[in-house]
């Protein structure tokens, strides 16, 4: 039994559905390497004009935590995720940036780590599926796909998890029509979508509560 | 011996009760490592090189560049691919180069260099009339006297249906890591058959079976495509080998929806007598099919209806130059499904009549007609049938129309041979162990269920122990026959230990072994529930020693812990847009005949991801070959198409769980869901625009072009 807290405030924050400075995030967020040489931040660790064809130095801050590599410029956000690092979490599924398998967080949001190249991303801040808490407390949306049994195989979770992640960031207090139109840019194959709209609306509603009533 | 049975519905505490997966967490949290995520100290990576011709001569295979390149330990060229070899498919396996990175082994892998003989190709089997010699004619079976059934009819129907190739699209491609320490292989592979799989690779390798060591705690999808080593997996062996290191070999997508297994075609023109009453007496069929160089098998058509007394088949298997099919969900029987129920609902309308009054009537001709009117009966009244069903073609105004449809589903599901051994600890700890797989559907779950229903423990103390072919040995995931092999060994595996357990215990309470029950964390006696050791305790009686006991489900005497056969009904309702030829789901209703229902909540999801793939069968699903090249258009996840969350409407699950399916054990599901949605959803939208689209997927412009004919 959760009462909706306080709709309109929810409503009144910025960010909310198609805002002008949604709007202009998500553009910014399409030129990543514009986004790159405008931060002050970024531009100390941007890598030079010409970067390889070998390996250059490359400074990942994955889930707050920093990590040196020698990448080549053509190694994409996921493959140094899982390859030259250990997070594992996002998976490789289409390699084509259509199924979001791999979505990880940069900045706060969702994009598919196959569709980035590990250098456009230094300097920001990357939040993978392993920054979520397993314990001693799940993450309220990992409870919600567990008690939802918004999974089977599996492989397309955690990445439905990250969207979700950034989704109910913008959405505090979403109606299911909303979450089953936003969740088109995440495929599953073994058709869990029944259980993954319950988990996400139910995480919603938790987040509302209190974050333990789910 | 313990008596062997399922408890009592009402005796039950943990079997039947919804049960998150107990795997969910590290799932969802993406802490699970598949074996697409298996990274080992100094791995290599490898890259596939692959014919791109659909027929074609090798004639050299020149390596030398790629071995001189930067990062490049190894190259291998696959046995069966040496220069003269003829390539009979795009995607086939040439050779495979390892290197420091996967970014300088797919360089590397370009710079093998290959030269071909292009040979002549036919890769697309819709059209009959043009397969040529490719089409081998399988004979004519007639059943009883179908010439006669036709001159004495009352109505005759006649529709061509088609179902094309899709792929199995797993969303962990096929792939392993592979390691070798000494003469021990260390195996991480994907796959749906984690005991067997080890003996085949061994055999390939020409090493004992002992010396191969498989493990695979998840997996990500196999639909029937994952039960051997295959080609790339005793390469990645020999390079693993030969380089001294760990080798990971994946297929890239492209490659794996070209070779890594597919659902053959199923094309028919079919014909029906029928009497006024509706009663079908005759049935006349040519089918035809691929899949790929070895054609394809009949479709077992008339399905479900196969009692129709009269009846003439005639099958041809075309051959096309494309990868080998494989098992996939329900081999044939989706198709089956599909061919069959869009005949009977083509026979429905020329008779006149409600279909759903054709497939109750005709029910007598299948194995369950008691359990397909009933099926057929419930799935109507959750549809609205009544109120909503009407002849064909809506005749609402406007360009939206909207129809009802049905399909029809049986499936056998008995459990396979499985050994289980379960453990009792001095400390109370309770593992099982079996050398079986959880594909999704939940098996790891259904295992810990089971063992702490017999153990009177909860789920959370039992350590469920699979994916290892160390574990007591159990069969692979097909034909929906683990659920039932798993709980059939885990339950006897249990109650053998508990016995062992009852013997230590039984002095100490004062009583005899058989007068004990174990309840609540509790050994117990069962007349004096008062004389009672807690679990800890009783097993701390062991001193040092574990109890080890075994328990095995032999599928030639299953002691009535599973059975198989069921049936199953699904309808469809759905909106089509006649101005864009879009078809929207709005529901599908899928009624499951079942056994005994282990875990509800992950039977439901089995249920809700075979609608799930009905959906994309019907509506999206095309492995799409181009004439000219004879290359496969849409090998990727963009343009071979599959349903989204926006895209499957409602999903509505009747699992048909009473006292008398109860009696019947266990039965696998899934398998039985995935088989009638696509007919149901055809029959649908037939249904609303009042005409048939011949072919699934139906895709906008399939769906335009069958108005336009009805138009002209």
């Amino acid at each position: 039994m959760s009462t909706p807290k306080k709709p309109t405030e929810a409503k009144a924050k910025p960010g909310e559905g198609v805002s002008r400075r949604g709007f202009i995030r998500d553009v910014g967020l399409g030129t990543g390497a514009v986004g790159v040489a405008l931060s002050p931040t970024a531009a100390l660790c941007a890598p030079p004009a010409l970067a390889g064809p070998g390996p250059v130095p490359v400074t990942l801050t994955v889930n707050g935590k920093q990590h040196k590599l020698e990448l080549e410029p053509r190694v994409t956000l996921l493959d140094a995720l899982r390859n030259y690092l250990d997070y594992t979490g996002a998976k490789r599924v289409c390699d084509r940036g259509t199924c979001g398998a791999c979505t990880v967080l940069l900045d706060g949001k969702a994009v598919y780590a196959c569709n980035i190249l590990a250098i456009e991303a230094q300097g920001k801040n990357i939040q993978t599926v392993e920054g979520l808490a397993l314990s001693p407390e799940p993450d309220p949306l990992i409870r919600a796909f567990v008690n939802n049994d918004g999974l089977q195989c599996g492989f397309c979770t955690p990445g439905f998890v990250m969207a979700a992640k950034a989704f109910l960031a913008e959405n505090p207090n979403p109606t299911l029509d909303q979450i089953k139109r936003a969740f088109g840019g995440n495929l599953c194959r073994c058709g869990s979508y029944n259980g993954i709209r319950r988990a996400i609306l139910e995480a919603a509603k938790s987040a509302q509560g209190g974050g333990k009533n789910a | 011996m313990p008596d062997y049975s399922w408890p009592a519905p009402e005796k039950r505490r943990v079997i039947g009760r919804r049960t998150n997966r107990i795997d969910g967490f590290v799932k969802a949290s993406g802490r699970a490592k598949y074996a697409y995520d298996i990274k080992r100290p100094g791995m290599l990576y490898g890259a596939l090189v692959v014919c791109p011709y659909a027929h074609a001569r090798i004639r050299s295979i020149d390596t030398s560049a790629a071995e001189k390149m930067k990062g490049v330990v190894a190259v291998h060229v696959f046995d069966g691919s040496a220069p003269g070899t003829e390539v009979m498919w795009a995607g086939y396996e040439i050779a495979a180069v390892v290197a420091e990175t996967e970014e300088l082994a797919r360089d590397a892998a370009r710079a093998v260099k290959v030269d071909y003989e292009v040979l002549p190709h036919f890769v697309n089997e819709a059209d009959l009339s043009k397969a040529g010699a490719r089409a081998k004619p399988a004979g004519e079976k007639i059943t009883g006297d179908p010439d006669q059934a036709f001159k004495q009819a009352d109505v005759v129907s006649e529709g061509v249906y088609g179902c094309p190739v899709i792929c199995h699209l797993t969303w962990e491609a096929h792939g392993q890591v592979i390691e070798w320490k000494g003469d021990q292989i260390e195996y991480w592979p994907t796959t749906q058959a984690v005991f067997n799989i080890g003996n085949e690779l061994a055999k390939a390798l020409g090493v004992p079976p002992a010396n191969v060591h498989v493990m695979q705690e998840h997996m990500g999808i196999g639909y029937g495509s994952k039960f051997s080593p295959d080609r790339w997996g005793i390469a990645c062996a020999k390079l693993a080998k030969q380089t001294g290191r760990p080798v990971k070999l994946f297929l890239p997508r492209d490659v794996e929806q070209q070779i890594a297994g597919n659902r053959p075609s199923h094309y028919a023109r079919i014909r029906l007598a029928a009497k006024k009453d509706g009663t079908i007496i005759g049935w006349d069929s040519q089918s035809w099919s691929t899949g790929g160089m070895t054609g394809g098998g009949a479709p077992p058509i008339p399905y479900v209806y196969t009692n129709i007394p009269n009846i003439r088949i005639n099958h041809t298997a075309v051959q096309v130059n494309a990868a080998p099919q494989r098992a996939w969900r329900a081999p044939n029987h989706p198709q089956a499904s599909y061919l069959t129920c869009c005949a009977i609902d083509d026979l429905a309308h020329a008779l006149g009549m409600d279909p759903l009054e054709v497939f109750k009537k005709n029910a007598d001709y299948t194995a369950r007609p008691e359990v397909y009117r009933s099926q057929l009966d419930k799935a109507a009244e959750l549809i609205g049938w009544k109120k909503l069903w009407h002849p064909r073609g809506d005749k609402t105004p406007g360009s939206i129309k909207r129809g009802l449809g049905i399909g029809v589903a049986t499936w056998g599901g008995a459990g396979h041979l499985s050994n289980c051994r379960c453990n009792i600890h001095p400390d109370g700890m309770v593992e099982v162990e079996i050398a079986s797989q959880d594909l999704g559907t939940g098996t790891r779950t259904v295992i810990a269920m089971v063992a702490a229903e017999t153990l009177g423990l909860p789920v959370g103390a039992i350590r469920v122990k699979i994916g290892d072919n160390r574990y007591p040995s159990s069969g692979s995931s097909g034909g929906s026959t683990t659920v039932g092999g798993v709980s059939a060994s885990t339950l006897k595996a249990t109650m053998n230990a508990l016995e062992k357990l009852f013997e230590r215990v039984a002095p100490k309470l004062g009583a005899k072994p058989e007068e004990l029950e174990a309840v609540n964390g509790q050994i117990r006696v069962k007349a004096d529930p008062k004389r009672a050791m807690a679990w800890k305790a009783a097993c701390k009686l062991l001193g040092s020693e574990k109890i080890s006991e075994m328990g095995q489900n032999d599928p030639k005497n299953p002691m009535g812990l599973t059975t198989g056969g069921v049936g199953g009904v699904q309808m469809a309702d759905v909106s089509v847009d006649t101005e864009t030829g879009i078809i929207r789901m709005n529901r599908l209703v899928v009624v499951q005949d079942c056994g005994l229902i282990i875990n509800p909540k992950t039977a439901e999801s089995q249920c809700y991801g075979a609608a799930h793939l009905s959906i994309c069968a019907a509506l999206y699903e095309e492995r799409i070959m181009d004439d000219i090249t004879g290359r496969m258009l849409n090998p990727d996840v963009e343009f071979y198409k599959v349903a989204g969350n926006p895209d499957i409407g409602e999903i509505i699950v009747h699992l048909d769980i009473r006292p008398e399916h109860d009696k019947r054990g266990v039965i696998g599901l899934g398998e039985p869901p995935v088989i009638p949605g696509i007919a149901a959803i055809a029959n649908a939208v037939t249904n609303a625009i009042g005409v048939r689209v011949p072919f699934v997927p139906m895709t906008p412009d399939k769906v335009l072009a069958a108005l336009e004919r009805r138009s002209a």
